[in-house]
């Protein structure tokens, strides 16, 4: 049976934060469904481990690209490097639990430049440039958090995500009559790295809030980018996706 | 500032007009593809390329590219 309106085939994704847990699942599911994937990601070791995980197809060669993106000469140098493509996977970003009241500047200062500022001008970028096709889908990982809820100790995170939410439904106003569309995966906990700083009874109690009784793999969110990024959802666009099993709901 | 330059970048703007219809003398709100969004982009251009502010009356006044030019040399 060849239908598959989920199929990624003939297209080309760039995927940030692709050494990452969501990142690199996200890879893994896109080039099962017949995308060619470029990963980028700060950590090479990790990144070049990432790309071996990727299923082969003949004559498309899947391509790693190392990329400090808070930095605006290997931002512009990937955005060069880069073919056209046809899907934009935003997802790198970092979270650090702390008070309001501890909040230091430094910190306020890094984690907005990785989780906003580099995904806005990234996507600017890629958009002044005209690297994304027509029919091309930008998916930013958003969250659960700022975006639907807010919780103890993630007042940064919770921002900064609030601020992709905003600017994703604006690129998705600005970039459709061109064919781009522009949504975001916004998922609560995700069993990846990210979520270490919890401890083990911190993460059973918040698991309480969700009525599946578990949080997500990274697959749950790998696949809701999937849809995004398919032409199965061509008339899907500024649209937040919650992928939370159910968390945001009381 | 070279008026060729400017309507280079000007062309820059639009994504399916054919670059052959950019001229000095093109009337360029008859343009299939002029929006509001792309005078948006075309103020931006002009801010980023010359660091001149234009405004929305300024394109309103203009009606070929090398009038804009002209408002544009002038301001810079």
């Amino acid at each position: 049976m060849d239908y598959n309106p989920f199929s990624l085939e003939g297209k080309t994704i760039l995927i940030t934060g692709g050494a990452g847990g969501i990142g690199s699942e996200v890879a893994r599911v896109c080039s099962k469904l017949g995308a060619r994937i470029i990963l980028t990601d700060i950590r090479e070791e990790a990144l070049t481990m990432a790309l071996d995980t990727l299923s082969k197809h003949e004559g498309k060669e899947h391509l790693a690209i190392k990329a400090d993106l808070t930095d605006a000469d290997e931002l512009n140098g990937l955005v060069t490097a880069i073919p056209e493509i046809d899907g934009f996977v935003c997802n790198a970003g970092v979270m650090k639990l702390v008070l309001t009241q501890f909040i230091t500047e430094e910190e306020l200062k890094r984690i907005q430049s990785i989780n906003l500022n580099a995904p806005i001008l990234l996507t600017r970028s890629l958009l002044k440039k005209k690297k994304i096709n027509r029919g091309g889908s930008i998916v930013f990982t958003a969250s659960a958090a700022g975006v639907y809820r807010v919780s103890i100790g993630n007042a940064i995170y919770a921002t900064t995500k609030c601020g992709i939410d905003a600017f994703m439904r604006t690129v998705a106003l600005e970039y459709g009559h061109k064919g781009i569309r522009c949504n975001s995966v916004n998922p609560g906990m995700v069993e990846t790295a990210l979520i270490s700083g919890f401890t083990e009874e911190e993460k059973e109690k918040e698991m309480l809030n969700y009525p599946l009784r578990r949080f997500a793999k990274p697959e749950d969110i790998a696949f809701g980018i999937a849809f995004l990024l398919s032409d199965a959802s061509s008339f899907v666009t500024g649209s937040a996706l919650k992928i939370d099993g159910g968390m945001t709901l009381s | 500032m070279e008026i060729n330059d400017f309507i280079q970048h000007f062309a820059e703007q639009f994504d399916f007009t054919d670059s052959g219809e950019f001229k000095a003398d093109t009337v360029f709100k008859q343009l299939d593809e002029w929006s509001s969004i792309v005078a948006l982009s075309v103020i931006s251009m002009v801010d980023e390329e010359y660091g001149v502010t234009i405004k929305g009356d300024d394109i309103k006044l203009s009606d070929t590219i090398e009038d804009l030019f002209n408002i544009v040399q002038s301001k810079a």
